[in-house]
């Protein structure tokens, strides 16, 4: 499906569904940024060669510097039963706990003990009994998964470990924070509520396994990313938690939007957020001078879509399109509310919102509209690059630190490093290479 | 269950994309679920691929596990046969298609009835085969299937060339200086008056493949993937193939001494010697014979190293080492290890001891034991040589983006001999520079200590500043200190806290 008008002109925003024929990580990566955050875990993936071929090649370095995960490589054996599952895992998780002794092991099946139907969950608990060490089972596969969601996956499981009060004491408000984020992140908005008078009770995950927060029907929970609905429900239904449902802190826009929010629960009137965003809006002006009014088109895999698009379109961008894996309307409710109220202020129309896209027919739109930047996956970048459309790999939004005031800064740097870079080529020589091969090729 | 950190070779569709894309206007479609796309950034990251890579998915998600694929996988072929109008598409199964155990064929003969491209179902057993089986598989079901086709309808072309003409079997996409080693066989081919029939399947056409028949024989430059494919053309066409390994000055004129024999067998007025021509080339062309009698490679007598990769480049390079340059193997290894005798044979006589594994873990310890002077590895034993102080060079696949050189660099025929020289002697030089280093106590040159102009060190650090500071990577550590610093003399600050550290971030734009 190809469009005729570039931008539609509703009043309300929309939502479409292609096909989901579309390039993503698979949600296994999570491991990557997880075992590194949760310093004393073990992060153990159940599946098959392909898993592990995609781990080693996507992550590159890491895998080097002796990492705190590894692969259950399935074999023939195990797929027709003719080994006993649970033996065989006991035996592998045995000789972690007796090489690394982690303070937990999380389990991560993936699309191949689905369809043997493993039963992880109940190995686990009798698993867990035997060799002593706490086993957190995560389904982060691709049959019902992409990329980030698989950090969701092993949250919501984990929001299952957090203990709850011993003692009763009086009732008081307290706030946990949801999401992996590095930790001087965490650090910078810890700050940043501290500054408003609110104290953080916990994060989840927490830095080591052993001090995940208390969760209980006192405890207000606020999410970090857009891609945390699983555990959002979680904290809510499990849990008992009262979820604050904001934009995200992304931008300096959702990050005031965000800790407005969390003080209008905790009834905090919040200061000094009007003088700190335009500061911070005045800190970067070089840089939103750069990509005013130019398009940007997100191809779509990693969910931070909506976030991100909100953010550049306060920058003065005109966001094509915006596409996401998955959308939870009800748990991004805010952020989509913060992204319509930011379309109006700046009189640019709705973007197209396309939920599970189609990459080839999204390739057909981009050559029709020829964006000034296309925010794609790897597989389609240097393509895309070759046709004379400007890309960031949406990867790096996923690794680089963009949360909160202090990292606005950090998100432009990627966003206008494709321009920037291609504007230096471009005076290096008008008839070389690229656009030779561009105008002989069709997008 | 294994315990399985890394793996040398990949999963068998790897190998079956691999051949497929490297097809012009062949088109692969996976049976996989969402993110097993991962060979299209590989594809386009290591290969900096200027085109969208040939292959697609069709999704198997939680609805194809309830109800089967059913018209999915139909439907998506035809539809690719109508957006790409590929002359082939290859229909992939994956590890979770494999035991879906859905009928596949059935969906292809579905699609060929419907679709103008041909169809083919890729035969390749997810937990029996790795990445480099199956791509030799692959290759010859192509060109099984399109020689059969054209027998069928009467394309086939048998009629042999006027001239001496070959076909190159096995060069592929992603192939550990794949482009290079192309290059420079087929010029040393038209050096010897023999052109080349086809290529295949690098940038080959299927319609070509239909007068794959009309060479006088077929040369497979590895050993890993073309075998099959050149088995299949002996028995079907009669035609003779060269399966010698072009590396090195010896093989490679040993290689040529073939082809002169296998000439020699057709019936033509001339007779065909190239002996003149392997001798000057050995001698003029190729500077490693010569460049390991100079003094300076007196050096690498008695020096030890340990061989390990494919089969193809371990084997090959153990024998350059030993027989060309003098240098000892220790030990040398082969992740093949369903070609493990071949191996064997191959390096028997030149090395005191073979080792033939794929768990990497087996391959540091064995190197630890033996100390080597210098590796010559995958990617993996370059990081295991770090981890142990120990050059290496890399010789073969696993590799990295820099293995993949904008330059020329083939490791195949006399240009290779001297690229294979300039690795191995670099390694050593490097090994022995470290070891002179060691003696005499590091690099003559005064440690810096600080870069400020003023050494006046007023400020007061708290512990958790300090803490933040720490988690800052090295290499940018100072440059945030002195930026913090000169934020927080401005604010006439004595003490940094994280706060102000922050704010100093913020305000420098850092």
């Amino acid at each position: 499906m190809t469009l005729t008008t570039p931008l539609s002109t509703q009043k309300d925003l929309s939502f479409e569904c292609e096909t989901g024929n579309y390039h993503t990580f698979c949600p296994i990566s999570c491991v990557s940024w997880l075992y590194q955050k949760i310093e004393d875990s073990f992060f153990l993936v159940i599946g098959t060669k392909t898993c592990g071929y995609f781990l080693q090649n996507a992550l590159g370095v890491m895998i080097f510097a002796e990492p705190r995960y590894a692969m259950a490589e399935l074999e023939e054996e195990d797929i027709s039963a003719q080994l006993n599952d649970y033996q065989e895992l006991k035996r592998l998780c045995f000789q972690i706990k007796q090489d690394r002794n982690p303070s937990v092991i999380v389990w991560i099946g993936t699309c191949t003990t689905e369809i043997i139907k493993m039963d992880l969950e109940g190995m686990a608990n009798r698993l867990e009994q035997e060799i002593g060490v706490p086993i957190v089972v995560a389904r982060a596969n691709g049959l019902d998964y992409a990329f980030t969601q698989g950090e969701d996956t092993v949250l919501a499981a984990m929001a299952h470990r957090c203990p709850t009060q011993r003692v009763k004491k009086k009732k008081e408000k307290s706030l946990v924070l949801f999401g992996s984020l590095p930790s001087p992140v965490t650090t910078q908005l810890t700050l940043e509520l501290k500054k408003q008078g609110i104290e953080i009770a916990g994060w989840l995950p927490s830095q080591r396994y052993s001090d995940l927060p208390v969760l209980d029907s006192d405890v207000y929970v606020c999410g970090v990313n857009p891609f945390l609905s699983r555990t959002a429900t979680t904290l809510m239904r499990r849990r008992k938690c009262k979820l604050i449902s904001a934009p995200f802190p992304i931008g300096p826009d959702g990050t005031r939007a965000w800790i407005e929010k969390i003080c209008s629960v905790f009834e905090v009137e919040p200061k000094g957020l009007d003088e700190r965003e335009s500061a911070i809006w005045n800190s970067v002006e070089d840089y939103v001078s750069l990509i005013k009014g130019k398009s940007v088109f997100f191809m779509g895999d990693n969910l931070l879509e909506v976030s991100l698009a909100r953010f550049l379109i306060k920058c003065g961008m005109i966001v094509y399109e915006v596409g996401i894996p998955y959308m939870d309307r009800r748990y991004q409710l805010a952020e989509l509310e913060l992204l319509k109220k930011t379309c109006e202020e700046k009189g640019v129309p709705f973007p197209r919102i396309v939920e599970k896209p189609d990459n080839y027919n999204q390739i057909q739109r981009i050559r029709e509209l020829k964006p000034d930047l296309a925010i794609t996956g790897m597989a389609h970048a240097n393509p895309l690059e070759a046709r004379g459309i400007n890309t960031k790999w949406s990867v790096e939004f996923t690794f680089a630190q963009i949360h909160g005031f202090t990292n606005t800064k950090d998100i432009l740097e990627l966003v206008t490093r494709p321009l920037r870079r291609n504007a230096k080529l471009e005076q290096v020589g008008q008839t070389q290479h690229i656009k030779l091969a561009m105008d002989e090729n069709k997008v | 269950m294994k315990l399985a950190y890394w793996m040398y070779a990949g999963p068998a569709h790897i190998g079956t994309l691999r051949v497929a894309s490297s097809f012009k206007n062949v088109h692969a479609i996976m049976h996989a679920p969402l993110g097993d796309d991962y060979f299209n950034v590989m594809r386009s990251m290591l290969e900096r691929e200027r085109d969208f890579t040939p292959v697609t998915a069709s999704i198997v998600d939680r609805h194809v596990l309830a109800r089967g694929s059913q018209e999915k996988v139909v439907e998506n072929i035809v539809r690719k046969d109508k957006e790409e109008k590929p002359d082939l598409i290859v229909l992939t199964p994956t590890c979770t298609s494999s035991i879906l155990q859905e009928d596949l064929q059935n969906f292809v003969d579905r699609a060929t009835a419907e679709s103008e491209a041909n169809v083919l179902l890729a035969d390749v057993n997810h937990y029996r085969v790795n990445e480099l089986q199956a791509a030799d598989r692959t290759l010859e079901q192509i060109i099984r299937f399109c020689l059969e086709k054209a027998e069928r309808i009467g394309t086939i072309d048998t009629q042999k060339t006027e001239k001496p003409s070959v076909n190159l079997l096995g060069f592929f996409t992603l192939g550990f200086h794949h482009t290079h080693d192309c290059r420079e066989l087929c010029s040393l081919l038209e050096d010897l008056g023999i052109s080349v029939n086809a290529i295949v399947p690098e940038g080959g056409k299927i319609e070509t493949l239909s007068k794959l028949p009309k060479a006088w024989f077929n040369l497979v430059p590895y050993r890993e993937v073309g075998l099959m494919s050149a088995e299949y053309l002996k028995e079907k066409y009669d035609m003779p193939y060269v399966s010698r390994i072009p590396m090195g000055v010896v093989d490679t004129s040993e290689m040529i001494k073939e082809i002169q024999h296998i000439l020699n067998n057709f019936e033509t007025e001339k007779e065909f010697d190239f002996s003149a021509y392997i001798k000057n080339q050995s001698q003029f062309v190729s500077q490693a014979s010569w460049f390991s009698r100079s003094i300076d490679c007196q050096n690498l007598t008695n020096k030890k190293a340990v061989v390990f990769g494919d089969s193809t480049h371990a084997a090959a390079i153990t024998k350059v080492l030993v027989r060309e340059m003098g240098i000892g193997v220790s030990c040398a290894g082969t992740y093949c290890t369903h070609d493990a005798d071949w191996f064997r044979e191959q390096v028997q006589g030149y090395v005191d001891e073979v080792f033939i594994t794929d768990d990497h873990t087996q391959v540091g310890d064995m190197i630890a034991r033996l100390e080597p002077s210098a590796i010559f590895g995958t990617q993996m034993e370059r990081h295991i040589g770090k981890r142990l102080d120990i050059p290496c060079g890399v010789i073969s696949a696993p590799v990295h983006i820099q293995n993949f050189p904008l330059g020329y660099r083939p490791f195949l025929g006399y240009e290779g001999s001297n690229q294979i020289a300039d690795l191995v002697y670099n390694s050593f030089s490097l090994g022995m520079e470290d070891h002179l280093l060691e003696i005499f106590g590091g690099h003559d040159t005064k440690e810096v200590i600080t870069k400020a102009l003023s050494t006046e060190d007023s400020f007061k650090w708290t512990v958790d500043a300090q803490k933040e500071l720490n988690k800052i990577p090295g290499f940018v550590r100072g440059k945030i200190k002195r930026n913090t610093e000169k934020f927080a003399r401005e604010q006439g600050v004595n003490t940094i806290s994280i706060e102000i550290m922050y704010a100093a971030k913020e305000a420098v734009g850092a």
